[in-house]
């Protein structure tokens, strides 16, 4: 069975029709990019698969494991083990960055009926996480983002990916305002979270986060529709010829 | 024609008789004052906001010594016993010496009732009561002046330092009667005085009463006082609370104010700096639902070079709770290299919640800095969805977000056992188990 399997999805956003009818398949173990233009549909989908209020699902699937998750609430969502990093984390200030992956994780777990971490246990396991990615102990005490710089906004995700252990991760732009160095960071902590019990969905503009994970399967996503799928060599055509071939001819459909 | 306003001067004309004629004159004074006007009405501009008229809807009882020695079973306190340098418990504005202590004191500071203050015949007393209004017109005032009868009074003689905290406790109703009560509390630090003073406004159940409370607080030379006011007062209170501080020469004004409870609830803050160098920093915070009304006024005057004054109000209002803040800051004209910032922010959970805020600048000097802003919105619904996509279930998400709305402003209380203590109480209220919360929709 396929880890999430989408079946012709249209949503609507404040009552335009964004996506028109995506399919996808995604088994576990995979990384899929989804490249395309600005306005494509890229965040539209990742918000679609999360379940963002106002992202409504008209027509089609989103199966997790064989279940529609379509109607689930997004922390329900959460729980069944779907993770989104955003292109913008949001900054909370205020509440500091332990509490809040403490609270996450104690509420998945109730979720899924296991016993919450107590503090000492938690502590226990974020240290293992946070020498795995390199991150600093300074940034757990901080306030959720804020203040953080883009690039630490984005290991944070990964973070909070790494600490929540989804089976399937959609990063949507996780590369956009990130420098090199930066970038190869975030990378190295995705990389480390391959494995053969999760999928990977990377949603980008440009190829250069591809050179660093490296995807089994390219989708080119175009007004709102897969226009191709191909190998890893497709994202390299794509940054070599831009996306024209795909944004002019469509508009009819 | 008959005064809408007669049953309180029957109120007052059963305050028990007085020696001191410069009391007396006092209290005259107020009810003269209090004649004039009456219970303050929407006409005056700086009531707009928060009726008191409704006052006249009840019959209320003047409490008197006799509704202060009832049982009270637990008294409420935000601090360790071990922190306490000495705890003023009131009763129905009364005095309860068996319930208060005041041992751990430093030589020369006193720490216990307006009333034993006045008899011992202290001149810190007097002359902080007979401390100059600047012309400030304010019937509520007046009519806690007419009616003067006891409260907390606090000295710090020069130099001297209370380590720990003076708590007061003052506990409202209790009885069947719908009860008045006109606490008038004195604080005076001497030159190079300190003391941390934590004033708790709780409510014995839920029988309507009135409370009228005012602080005469006076800050010599590089005194310094932080003051918190911890407004959790029965749900059919009403509460009027004003302090009148009056800042010399490098002194320093800290407060912090929490509202949660109370029917409606009106906390004044008139700040007066006197000196070059005096510094002031006005928090606090209001959570509000139900049918709940608070209201925040202050009031800073710049009246010499150099002075500094600093506040932060933020709020949540659920339901189709109320709050207004005025924040007033008046640079007079010599009062050059003034810093004055005041900031206004209230979140609306409720539909019907409503906001009335009015920043207000008055400068009369050209070398300032001074600011002041006011924003009010809903929560942050991509910050709602970034957080329940992390498993974190919606009511708690609400609360997480509610808490780092207020976060800000509780974050800059001092003292961490306080800090933690409004932190749990927001926490209870979040959780929609405030215990003297108001109604529930």
């Amino acid at each position: 069975m396929a880890m999430l399997e989408i079946e012709n999805l249209h949503v609507t956003v404040d009552g335009a029709e964004i996506l028109k009818g995506i399919n996808l398949s995604l088994s576990g173990g995979e990384v899929h990019a989804i490249m395309g233009p600005n306005g494509s549909g890229k965040s539209t989908l990742s918000y679609a698969i999360a379940g963002r209020d106002g992202y409504d699902v008209t027509e089609g699937k989103i199966l997790f494991r064989g279940q529609d998750i379509v109607d689930l609430s997004p922390e329900e969502r959460a729980a069944e083990g779907v993770f989104l990093a955003f292109q913008y984390p949001v900054e909370i200030p205020g509440v500091a960055n332990t509490t809040f992956l403490k609270e996450a994780l104690n509420a998945i777990r109730r979720h899924r009926g296991e016993d919450e971490l107590d503090a000492m246990q938690f502590v226990r396991l974020l240290r293992e996480k946070v020498k795995e990615l390199g991150i600093s102990d300074e940034m757990l005490k901080r306030a959720v983002n804020a203040g953080f710089s883009g690039g630490e906004k984005k290991r944070n995700e990964i973070l909070q990916m790494s600490v929540l252990e989804p089976a399937l991760a959609v990063l949507d732009e996780t590369d956009s305002g990130l420098d090199i160095d930066a970038l190869k960071i975030v990378a190295d902590g995705v990389n480390r979270l391959r494995g053969p019990d999760r999928a990977m969905l990377v949603i980008t503009h440009y190829q250069r986060l591809l050179d660093y994970i490296v995807p089994d399967h390219v989708h080119v996503l175009a007004h709102g529709r897969i226009q191709q799928t191909g190998g890893k060599e497709l994202a390299l055509e794509l940054e070599k010829n831009g996306y024209a071939a795909f944004t002019g001819n469509t508009e009819a459909a | 024609m008959t005064n809408p306003n007669q049953h309180f001067f029957d109120l007052l004309a059963t305050q028990p008789g007085e020696s001191l004629p410069w009391l007396q004159a006092l209290r005259i004074r107020g009810n003269t004052s209090f004649a004039e006007t009456g219970l303050p009405t929407i006409k005056r501009e700086e009531w707009k906001f928060t009726r008191m008229e409704p006052l006249e809807n009840t019959a209320y009882v003047l409490a008197t010594d006799e509704h202060t020695t009832q049982n009270v079973d637990l008294i409420p306190s935000a601090f360790d016993t071990n922190r306490l340098a000495a705890r003023l418990v009131f009763v129905n504005g009364g005095y309860r010496d068996d319930l208060s202590h005041n041992s751990n004191l430093p030589n020369g500071v006193f720490c216990g009732s307006l009333r034993s203050a006045v008899a011992a015949g202290a001149s810190w007393v007097q002359g902080a009561l007979e401390q100059s209004d600047n012309g400030l017109e304010n019937p509520m005032i007046s009519l806690n002046t007419a009616a003067l009868r006891d409260g907390f009074a606090i000295f710090v003689p020069r130099g001297a330092v209370v380590d720990g905290v003076v708590e007061v406790v003052s506990l409202n109703g209790g009885t069947n009667a719908s009860l008045a009560v006109f606490p008038r509390n004195v604080i005076v630090l001497e030159q190079n005085a300190q003391a941390f003073v934590s004033v708790h406004e709780n409510g014995l159940g839920d029988a309507q009463c009135f409370a009228n409370s005012v602080s005469n607080i006076q800050l010599a030379q590089n005194a310094n006082l932080s003051l918190a006011v911890l407004g959790e007062q029965g749900s059919n209170a009403t509460s009027f609370y004003a302090n009148l501080v009056q800042q010399s020469r490098d002194s320093r004004f800290n407060s912090f104010n929490l509202s949660l409870g109370g029917g409606i609830s009106r906390t004044e803050q008139h700040i007066s700096l006197e000196g070059e160098g005096a510094e002031c920093r006005l928090d606090g915070t209001y959570l509000m639902r139900g049918e709940q009304h608070c209201d925040h006024t202050t009031r800073v005057d710049h009246r010499v070079p150099h002075t500094t004054s600093n506040e932060m109000f933020k709020g949540v209002l659920d339901d189709r709770a109320r709050a207004v803040f005025q924040g007033k800051i008046v640079v007079h004209p010599d009062a050059q290299q003034t810093d004055g910032q005041m900031l206004n922010k209230t979140m609306l959970l409720g539909d019907g919640a409503e906001i009335d805020s009015k920043p207000e600048l008055e400068i009369y000097a050209d070398d300032v800095k001074c600011a002041h802003g006011a924003t009010s919105g809903q929560i942050d619904e991509t910050a709602l969805f970034y957080l329940r996509t992390r498993g974190i279930p919606e009511h708690l998400a609400r609360g997480l977000l509610v808490q780092s709305f207020v976060g800000e402003v509780v974050d800059r209380i001092a003292d961490t056992e306080l800090r933690d203590y409004v932190l749990s109480r927001i926490m209870d209220w979040l959780l929609g188990n405030a215990s003297n919360a108001g109604e529930q929709a």
